[in-house]
């Protein structure tokens, strides 16, 4: 039996890639290990090795093709003695295997938005509104830099600082070795000393190696000082679960960074949200923790064209307007809780979906308005409950809107275990539209409560 | 104190000691070729880092292993666990997420332990697992068992700070621990060049007086060796020692990667060259020790027990929903 060469998953992300080019022909003879295509996905250019030797029969799909998904058959290699079946057929990617189950669920496109109309836009992914921030920031800025691991060569590690090497050279674009403690320290020193550095945490994982020179030495200092020292510095990268990387790659540290003063710390959604609160970031004077998602650098948005949109700490967007239940969510749970407003929808509850935007300073002017309209809110969360972000919420809107309020305010978090690998117990573990449609359901009483039902 | 390679020609083990060393090192290739394939097939995800190239690191060390000894590595463990014993269905299964798997499909890849094989993982934090290893020793000596504790990390890893805190107790200590540095030339895509100040990582112990040798590691014979020198000074009472495997993995760093920041040229000459395997097997046949017929049949062996792990690795369940509240902390 010939053995199907399949479209590989080479990433914890990846549904489809493009199949760039052939590097060997049919009739040619293989050996177990050698590259026979190129395989582009958004994130790198990777080579498909055979894992058997023997004589590349069949060509399934073309180079060149575009979304090819992850397990269609591309190319069948021959084993010693066989020949190609006569009827093998050029297989279109749509007629592919479906890939396997995804998990966390693939998102939605976003739901229409109330946001005021800004100028002129463009579609841009996060992960570009993310670089271009930076890239315009260092242009105006000779004091900007940016440091981390594989930032330059390799052009980021989700390929996020891809170009800014070449654009801005090595003394501003810096590799680092594998010593979070140590190069965070010399991020806020150089910032003590005036410098604005961005410092890049391959993932927010593993600052933990050096959160305390994120507390202790930027967070700290400017009152030390007696408001001498201050340290504009921004550490930014991806925050929270990515897909399937188990529990050391995969916590969420909102609630860890909000809890302190001395640090303002933002989570964007959208791309426009990436642009606008990079850009504040950077040119804060005070050290801004930035957390990112990377299940959402490949997401598509519209972002203003103009050079200096951006978008002041401690404002919150309303996302979707409804007047039956508050949902308030930030990065990637913004688009769940889009999600289950659809959900909500077909059953005639129509929720507002707040994105937070920013955690510390948070906008709580913004969720009492809403409260007082909806007279419920449920925060949905991705980290763990116990003293997170959700948990300040409700304690804030008890203080400030309590007579407003027909239900306790709800929190649906993740769940209060370490998080696993399994693909099961991850989607579990992760708040999931119909959870929060449940929990959403539950504060509108909908039996007893005219205005929802 | 740091020594250029291999300082003394390895002692040449018995045939059969060289079957066993030849065998762990092909199982350990066909596992992890079989693993990539099934990350291919969407039925392991997110990171998966293989051992392809690097086999005669963990092979050579453990064959001077001592049942008391205890061994502790980076994500990059697959070939670890093998060699340490560990059952590769349970080892596959725990990559596909089932509940056969070593950590009941909740650790992954990255994160597998075996307290039975005295194997403490599988970290995914790089570098974290040096003053954990230090640990094991430590516990070695107040126990007083003779075991050592065998503490791999990378090239990369080798620049984090809690390394030299390692170093430094390990030594004022004489904790009964052997560091293996893995040098396979790149941290993901830095070049150790580019990220690591001088050029001999054997020797970054030198200023806490532990000795360091560089090592062969694409030579199990010679890793053997200097295997067993380690290992006997640290037994002894000595303190710690470093030991820089110069060895090369032949993947990616994990199976996204975009190799540009090596050429295919120096990749090809590692695997056509320097494969730790085509070694062995040619001092096998040079020898005399086995012929064409009993390698195929070994090949033939390895290949059934592998293809009966990832059998039993798609076979075996996802793990219960109820599964997903256990093990937190420890139940009554
Ligand atoms: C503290 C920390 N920082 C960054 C990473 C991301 N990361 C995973 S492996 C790796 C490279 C490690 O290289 P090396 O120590 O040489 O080991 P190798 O992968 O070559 O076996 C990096 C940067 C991590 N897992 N932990
Ligand atoms: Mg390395």
């Amino acid at each position: 039996m010939p053995i199907e060469i399949l479209m590989p998953a080479l990433s914890p992300t990846m549904r489809e890639g493009r199949l760039a080019r052939w590097l060997k022909a049919e009739g040619d003879a293989i050996k177990s290990g050698d590259a026979l295509a190129e395989i582009e996905t958004d994130k790198a250019t990777m080579e498909l090795e055979s894992v058997e030797d023997g004589i590349l029969g069949r060509i399934l799909v073309p180079a060149e093709t575009d979304g090819v998904p992850v397990n269609t058959p591309l190319a069948l290699l021959l084993l010693e003695g066989e020949s190609p079946p006569a009827a093998a057929q050029t297989q279109t990617p749509t007629t592919a295997n479906p890939p396997p189950p995804v998990i966390p669920t693939a998102p939605s496109p976003p739901a229409p938005t109330a946001r005021a109309a800004p100028t002129a836009t463009h579609r841009q992914t996060v992960r570009d509104a993310l670089r271009d921030a930076m890239a315009e920031e260092m242009r105006r800025d000779p004091d900007v830099f940016l440091i981390g691991e594989e930032v330059g060569q390799y052009q980021g590690a989700y390929k996020i600082s891809q170009g800014l090497l070449d654009e801005f050279g090595p003394k501003r674009i810096i590799d680092t070795p594998i010593t979070e403690m140590g190069f965070t320290g010399l991020a806020c020193g150089a910032a003590f000393s005036g410098l604005k550095p961005i410092v890049e945490f391959m993932t927010f994982n593993f600052s933990l190696q050096a959160i305390d020179h994120i507390l202790n030495s930027a967070a700290k200092t400017r009152y030390m000082s007696g408001g001498q020292l201050s340290c504009p510095i921004v550490f930014r990268g991806p925050n929270g679960a990515a897909a399937r990387v188990g529990a050391q790659h995969s916590q969420d540290f909102s609630s860890w960074y909000a809890h302190c003063p001395g640090l303002k710390v933002v989570a964007p959604w959208s791309a426009a949200d990436a642009k606008g609160l990079l850009k504040s970031a950077i040119r804060d004077p005070d050290p801004v923790v930035v957390l990112e998602n990377e299940l959402l650098y490949g997401q598509t948005f519209d972002v203003p064209d103009d050079p200096d949109f951006v978008i002041p700490f401690g404002q919150a967007e309303i996302v979707r307007p409804g007047s039956h239940v508050t949902l308030v969510a930030w990065s990637r749970m913004v688009q769940v809780a889009l999600d289950a407003a659809q959900i909500l929808k077909a059953e005639g509850i129509e929720a507002e979906v707040i994105n937070l935007r920013s955690l510390r300073p948070l906008d709580i002017g913004t969720l009492v308005a809403s409260v007082q309209k909806t007279n419920r809110i449920v925060t949905v969360e991705e980290g763990w409950p116990v003293a997170g972000i959700a948990a300040e919420i409700a304690a804030q809107i008890v203080e400030q809107a309590f007579d407003w309020l027909d239900a306790p305010p709800t929190r649906v978090c993740g769940a209060d275990v370490p998080l696993p690998y399994a693909a099961t117990l991850e989607r579990l573990a992760l708040p999931q539209p119909d959870t929060v449609a449940a929990a959403a359901r539950a504060v509108c009483y909908r039996h007893n409560d005219g205005g929802a039902a | 104190m740091a020594a250029k390679i291999d300082p003394a020609t390895p002692a040449t083990p018995p045939p059969q000691e060289l079957l066993r060393l030849y065998r762990s090192m092909l199982l350990i290739r066909r596992f992890e070729e079989k693993a990539g394939q099934l990350y291919g097939m969407g039925l392991i995800n997110g990171f998966c880092h293989l051992y392809i190239g690097q086999e005669a690191v963990v092979t050579g060390m453990q064959a001077m292993a001592e049942p008391a000894d205890s061994c502790i590595t980076s994500y990059r463990d697959h070939g670890h666990m093998l060699a340490c014993g560990l059952d590769p269905k349970g080892v596959m299964a725990e990559l596909t997420g089932r509940a056969d798997g070593y950590s009941r499909g909740k650790g992954g890849s990255m994160h597998m332990f075996s307290r039975e094989h005295r194997f403490y993982g599988g970290h995914g934090i790089v570098g974290a697992q040096v003053p954990l290893g230090i640990g094991l020793g430590f516990a070695h000596q107040y126990r007083g068992d003779g075991g050592v504790a065998h503490i791999y990390l990378g090239d990369g890893a080798v620049n984090q700070g809690q390394v030299y805190e390692s170093f430094n107790m390990a030594a004022l200590w004489k904790l009964p621990v052997v560091f293996v540095i893995e040098n396979n030339l790149y941290a993901m895509g830095t070049a150790s060049a580019r990220h690591a100040a001088g050029d001999e990582l054997c020797a970054r112990g030198a200023a806490y007086g532990i000795p360091g040798e560089r090592i062969d590691g694409m030579n199990v014979l010679s890793v053997r060796s200097a295997a067993a020198r380690a290992l006997a000074y640290a037994r002894a009472g000595a303190g710690p020692f470093i030991l820089e495997m110069m060895t090369y993995r032949f993947r990616g760093h994990s199976m996204s990667d975009p190799a540009k920041y090596r050429s295919k040229e120096e990749v090809s000459e590692m695997r056509d060259h320097h494969d730790p395997i085509d070694r062995l097997r040619q001092t096998l046949t040079d020898r005399g020790v086995i012929d064409e017929a009993g390698l195929k049949e070994i090949d033939r062996t390895i290949k059934a027990c592998v293809a009966a792990a990832a059998e039993f690795a798609q076979a075996s369940p996802e793990p219960a929903a109820s599964e997903l509240w256990t093990d937190v902390l420890t139940e009554a």
